[in-house]
């Protein structure tokens, strides 16, 4: 993880803003100023994590180069939501691409710019899950193996929201969607390969590749000014979840994106070429049953009876996740380093 | 207007489109009691000076602090901190040291000479404050601090009451409690030394007093009835405590005993043990978890060598000062009953620390007064039977601390300026309470307390230096940092962050946030987001 390490400030770095650090050190999230860029108004249900993840995207990538950004957007609720002709919420130049072809539109914007000599201003191309890992995998492969200067940010809430909740190449196993209903001997969506997308980048070998959630502001800031740094291809993989597709209340649309981290069910972590260079580490381990009970896509799992086979499964990639990206740090002390007591006596 | 090919529509921003109308429940921003606040005697908005000692601004902290309470390093040293074992913090790991932090407060201002702000103009009213311990001292600075003159009438020659004839100064150092003392005297207080006042109506009416306010407090030592030969040396505690701000100190010889339970008992034992007895011994008639006595109090006289037998009732003394004990069994209903078993225990003197009484001869001939239990009986408004008359600390019915006292006399000092005005104090509405289950302690670090430094045993069982340190610059910070904030917003812009409707309005520093109701959704994420439960959400009216 690329955020400085502060002194004890009674909420440390996990709060937005913290009125004890000094401005420098805070979140673009607690300035006054940030771009807002994706503005109110916006047709997005309540507690959607899709537009919170862009908006903290995108502030901070604005923030990163000096207000100098163009954005490509899929098709997808991102672009439904954000952008009925004529309205718009976008408050960057933005242009909407088709469902499958945002990675190359953004390239082209790219190549424009360097025609015109313009290497100041940076482009980002963003889209959700069904238009980053299935409709749009082409293009979006052909932009890394070409290596564009186009930061691709994909936010994922694991189907096809926009229209209606159908099965993606990154749904999870056992998930109930509008395609892979809760019925048979295995319901939900089958537990196959899936498209790690993140892996797949990183296969690669472009410059940079990250996991981002929602519920880690200041980690997903980092990573998108560490990506601003850089020129090439990149890659960012942001978890959001989707009240109305994962069944879960408007209110918690964080508290299950940090379930998710801290039962290792999303791994978060950062990588250069092939080699992964940091991981977020869990804080207070979790098992998987606290991240899939509150969400009715897995309701099956737990009524009438338990099933708990697929949860063992569940638990199983999980546990995968722990040991591969070392998600758990077996000497971790949580507490934070008192300064020692030189009072008198 | 001539449009591109293609372009029916002019390009407008969705703030057109006004999200707040979906919303069935409203999010609002409130203020609720930290239970630190609610469990303080003295009534210190506790939460609101850790803010300010936060940031470092320990000036402006220890002016929220002592605009409820004038004694912050008297508070610092000998308070029993309620406000600790009400913490939230201590259902996570453990309790803010508040007591800590305000006694560094408390030192700060001594040694930096911070001064109260005298009032901005004078009421003309004259005050008559009898007693000068912390609940008299307590009124006398409200009540100068309201613009009203006040005299103190002590019976005393020094200023401090039980803070001074009551508190060792191992728990107390005397330049501690002189350096507060002063201070309220220089707000225009007139202290009046030795002037013991016999009768309240005289005194009112010879000083032109418009109100007073009783605090006497109880000193006067309960008694139990011990045969004893003649030469057999009994006292009393509050006999060996005065007796200590004396240049004599008192004789207690080699073995001592002590009679009773109660942190004066302990105080007893173990300014004995300091005089040089090889043996302070106290006696007690019941068990350790009945006793009265603090834990940590009886935890640091059990570390000096305080020896304390317990189920022990004293029978006699004999001239030798042989004591005959008889041992006690708990009965069913958890009271001590004789067992008809005697041991004997040899003492040089014996201590009767079994509680005090109020000397109440000062109100004799006052009329429309209630007195009860050997206690002045006041109303919510600290006001006697009789009008214009006040009481509080020790004679009124309270648990006696020092910590109740102090509040009593805000207390009283705020209803004083009401009656003198003609008004009837009303104080402001409490907000509910702020549980630890309205918290999210995500986004609160583990951080583990800070122990003050403790005196060495040696140095502890020989001298009267202080026992317990104080927190540095460091450690005392770090501690006011440990505070949750409880119920009340502390700016960490969360709520701010995670709106994804961009419905929260940040009106800058310390003047929190706002919700933009156009476009506030409703879906309630920051009322799970933050961290110190500030956010209720609340259904709409249709």
């Amino acid at each position: 993880m690329t955020a400085t390490t502060i002194k004890f400030y009674q909420t440390g770095t996990h709060t937005v803003g913290n009125r004890l650090l000094d401005p420098e050190h805070r979140s673009v999230q607690a300035d006054m100023r940030r771009t807002n860029s994706l503005n109110s108004g916006h047709r997005a249900c309540q507690g959607c994590g899709e537009a919170l993840g862009a908006r903290y995207a995108i502030d901070a990538a604005m923030q990163a180069t000096d207000n100098q950004l163009i954005a490509a957007n899929a098709t997808g609720c991102l672009e439904v939501f954000s952008t009925p002709y004529p309205e718009t919420s976008w408050q960057i130049p933005w242009i909407h691409s088709l469902f499958g072809n945002t990675a190359a539109v953004a390239t082209g914007i790219a190549a424009a710019m360097r025609v015109k000599g313009r290497s100041d201003v940076r482009v980002v191309a963003q889209g959700g899950d069904g238009g980053t890992t299935d409709i749009g995998f082409g293009c979006l492969s052909g932009m890394f193996e070409r290596n564009d200067d186009v930061l691709y940010i994909c936010y994922d809430n694991e189907a096809y929201m926009n229209t209606g909740v159908q099965r993606s190449s990154a749904t999870p196993g056992a998930a109930r969607t509008a395609t892979t209903p809760a019925v048979g001997t295995a319901p939900g969506n089958v537990f196959g390969q899936g498209k790690n997308l993140p892996l797949i980048a990183m296969a690669h070998e472009i410059p940079y590749v990250a996991t981002a959630i929602v519920s880690e502001l200041r980690d997903l800031e980092a990573k998108v000014k560490r990506a601003m740094e850089i020129r090439g291809a990149r890659y960012i993989h942001v978890f959001v979840p989707c009240p109305l597709g994962w069944g879960t209340n408007s209110w918690d649309t964080i508290h299950i994106a940090r379930l998710a981290k801290e039962t290792g069910v999303f791994p978060v972590f950062e990588a250069e070429r092939d080699q992964i260079v940091s991981v977020s580490k869990i804080r207070k381990q979790l098992p998987v049953e606290d991240y899939l009970r509150p969400q009715r896509r897995f309701a099956h799992l737990f009524s009438p009876k338990p099933n708990t086979d697929a949860i063992a499964h569940i638990q199983a990639l999980a546990d995968r996740n722990i040991r591969r990206f070392g998600l758990v740090d077996p000497a971790a002390d949580t507490a934070i380093a008192a300064p020692v007591a030189t009072g008198n006596p | 207007m001539e449009k591109p090919f293609a372009i029916t529509l002019d390009v407008g921003s969705s703030l057109a489109n006004k999200t707040g109308t979906w919303r069935t429940y409203r999010p609002q921003y409130v203020d609720r009691l930290p239970p630190c606040n609610n469990a303080c005697p003295a009534g210190e908005n506790i939460q609101e000076w850790l803010f300010h000692a936060e940031s470092g601004d320990y000036e402006q902290a220890w002016r929220a602090l002592t605009a409820n309470n004038p004694l912050p390093a008297v508070m610092g040293r000998v308070c029993y901190h309620p406000c600790e074992t009400a913490c939230n913090r201590g259902q996570l790991d453990e309790s803010v040291g508040i007591n800590s932090v305000e006694r560094f407060l408390g030192d700060q201002a001594i040694k930096l000479g911070w001064k109260f702000t005298p009032p901005a103009s004078s009421s003309g009213k004259q005050v008559l404050v009898v007693g000068a311990g912390p609940s008299g001292l307590s009124a006398a600075y409200h009540l100068a601090r309201l613009g009203h003159q006040v005299t103190i009438q002590e019976a005393g020659p020094f200023a401090g009451g039980m803070m001074r004839f009551g508190i060792p100064k191992y728990r107390l150092p005397r330049d501690v409690l002189d350096a507060e003392v002063q201070r309220i005297l220089d707000l225009g207080v007139v202290l009046q030394l030795n002037t013991k006042v016999e009768n309240i109506e005289q005194s009112m009416k010879a000083g032109g007093f418009d109100a007073a306010f009783l605090a006497v407090g109880a000193h006067i030592a309960k008694r139990a009835y011990i045969p004893a030969a003649d030469s057999a040396r009994m006292l009393d505690a509050m006999q060996v405590l005065r007796g200590m701000e004396d240049e004599e100190k008192p004789m207690l010889g080699r073995r001592v005993v002590v009679y009773g339970g109660g942190n004066t008992a302990l105080d007893v034992a173990r300014t004995a043990k300091r005089l040089g007895a090889t043996d302070a011994i106290i006696v007690y008639r019941r068990t350790r978890e009945k006793m009265p006595a603090h834990d940590f109090e009886v935890e640091e006289a059990l570390q000096e060598g305080i020896m304390i037998k317990w189920l022990s009732t004293i029978k006699n003394m004999s001239d030798e000062g042989t004591l005959t004990v008889e041992k006690m069994a708990l009965d069913a209903s958890g009271f001590p009953q004789p067992t008809g078993e005697f041991e004997t225990l040899e003492s040089d003197s014996l201590v009767l620390a079994l509680g005090q009484d109020v000397d109440l001869s000062l109100l004799n001939g006052v009329p429309g007064l209630e007195i009860k239990d050997g206690v002045v009986q006041v109303g919510t408004n600290m006001m006697t039977g009789r009008a214009g008359i006040f009481a509080g600390g020790d004679m009124v019915p309270s648990e006696r601390t020092v910590t109740v006292a102090i509040g009593h006399g805000k207390k009283a000092a705020r209803n004083i300026d009401a009656w003198l005005r003609g008004e009837t104090f009303a104080p402001a509405p409490k907000h509910a309470l702020a549980e630890f289950d309205k918290l999210n302690t995500w986004y609160y670090d583990d951080a583990p307390k800070m122990v003050r430094p403790t005196l060495d045993l040696a140095r502890r069982q020989s001298t009267f230096e202080e026992v317990v340190g104080g927190l540095d610059e460091s450690t005392a910070l770090f501690e006011a940092r440990r505070c949750l904030s409880c119920g009340n917003c502390f700016e960490c812009d969360n709520c701010y962050g995670v709106c994804p409707d961009n419905a929260v309005i940040k009106l800058g520093p310390g003047n929190r946030f706002e919700f933009n109701y156009d476009y506030c959704k409703g879906c309630g994420i920051c009322r799970t987001e933050c961290p110190c439960g500030a956010i209720v959400m609340v259904p709409e009216t249709i």
